[in-house]
């Protein structure tokens, strides 16, 4: 899933302090299971701005909305009919949601609620780590399940590295050599021999090096649109 | 016992502290109230095994957020007892009334009163 993090509400209110009607529209996807935009935090955020405005003396609208995903039209189209009764809206949605929220609708400004910060899983409620970084040719078959391009902080393609110290990175003792999970992973698997195949030059511009991406699915079109 | 306490003090019964979650304290301030405490079990005495644990950072949240948007951290409070320690319930109560007569009201309530 994408993983967020709150905001502070400092930078929220500075964001939002000149507009007087405010929706605060969270998202019930990832944002909900780590906990940084749900219906829960759309609660929070809105009775704290309500608060928060309240005690400066402004009269400030502020209303709650969580959609079931904010990067997909049909669930944005929800809140048409709503939202000309706002002037801003502060989404809880990954970047991607603030963004498509922005595209969708131009006459309203939409804040970001959140900080987006990787796509990873929940290791323990609490703790979120990263594990892809979507670089568009998976090499997850050749390493024994495990990134070297996220979780190693070189993306090292054939390591490790020489700053791999008894099983950590040099960076920090507590980050983990992913070379390190690789080479005992495939020992496990009794395919250590792999660990002898060198990877070839990575093609990097399926990765952000040839800009922005796009998947286009033709079997999934609607052709009717087409013609 | 008998012991009295405060009378403007409202109880709102839950399961466990774990139940309290930050939005119950934070709409509680939003409606008026001009302080709010948790009483739970004793630390490592929950029935449940966290839920006094985890009502202590939500109280410590929303302390954080009290004190950023001006209304006083030190109108929330985590206070912890066993179940026959009624004294120390009334203490407890009388101490957060005295702290809270102290700040004064919520100044929601006074800006709201203001706005109507």
């Amino acid at each position: 899933m994408i993983v967020a993090d709150r905001k502070p509400v400092e930078e929220i209110i500075e964001e939002v302090k000149d507009h007087d009607k405010i929706l605060i529209l969270g998202c019930n996807e990832c944002v909900t299971v780590c906990e940084a935009g749900g219906k829960k935090e759309v609660a929070v955020l809105a009775s704290v701005l309500r608060m928060h405005f309240l005690n400066q003396g402004q009269t400030v609208r502020i209303d709650e909305r969580t959609l079931q995903r904010q990067c997909d039209h049909e669930y944005l189209e929800e809140v048409r009919d709503i939202i000309d009764q706002y002037n801003a809206v502060v989404s809880l949605a990954c970047g991607v949601g603030v963004q498509f929220m922005a595209e969708k609708y131009h006459a309203t400004p939409v804040y970001p609620g959140v900080n987006t910060v990787f796509m990873g899983v929940t290791e323990e409620r609490g703790l979120w780590t990263e594990r892809c970084q979507g670089c568009g040719e998976c090499i997850l078959a050749r390493t024994g399940g495990i990134c070297p391009i996220s979780r190693c902080a070189k993306r090292v393609l054939n390591g490790p590295c020489g700053g791999s110290t008894k099983g950590s990175c040099e960076i920090h003792k507590d980050v983990v050599c992913a070379w390190q999970l690789i080479v005992e992973r495939l020992k496990a698997l009794d395919r250590f021999d792999d660990y002898e195949k060198l990877s070839a030059l990575k093609d990097w511009s399926t990765d952000r090096a040839g800009g922005p991406r796009k998947v286009v699915r033709e079997d999934l079109q609607d052709e009717s649109k087409d013609t | 016992m008998r012991l009295q306490y405060p009378s403007n003090i409202q109880i709102i019964l839950v399961p466990c502290t774990g139940k309290v979650d930050v939005i119950h304290m934070l709409h509680a301030f939003e409606k008026g109230a001009d302080g709010v405490y948790v009483v739970g079990c004793m630390e490592g005495d929950c029935h449940f095994n966290s839920g006094n644990l985890r009502a202590r950072k939500r109280v410590e949240q929303v302390r954080k957020i009290l004190d950023t948007i001006n209304i006083g951290g030190e109108r929330v409070q985590m206070y912890n007892l066993s179940s026959s320690e009624g004294l120390r319930f009334t203490q407890f109560a009388i101490e957060m009334n005295e702290r809270i007569l102290k700040l004064g009201p919520n100044p929601i309530k006074r800006a709201a009163d203001k706005a109507a």
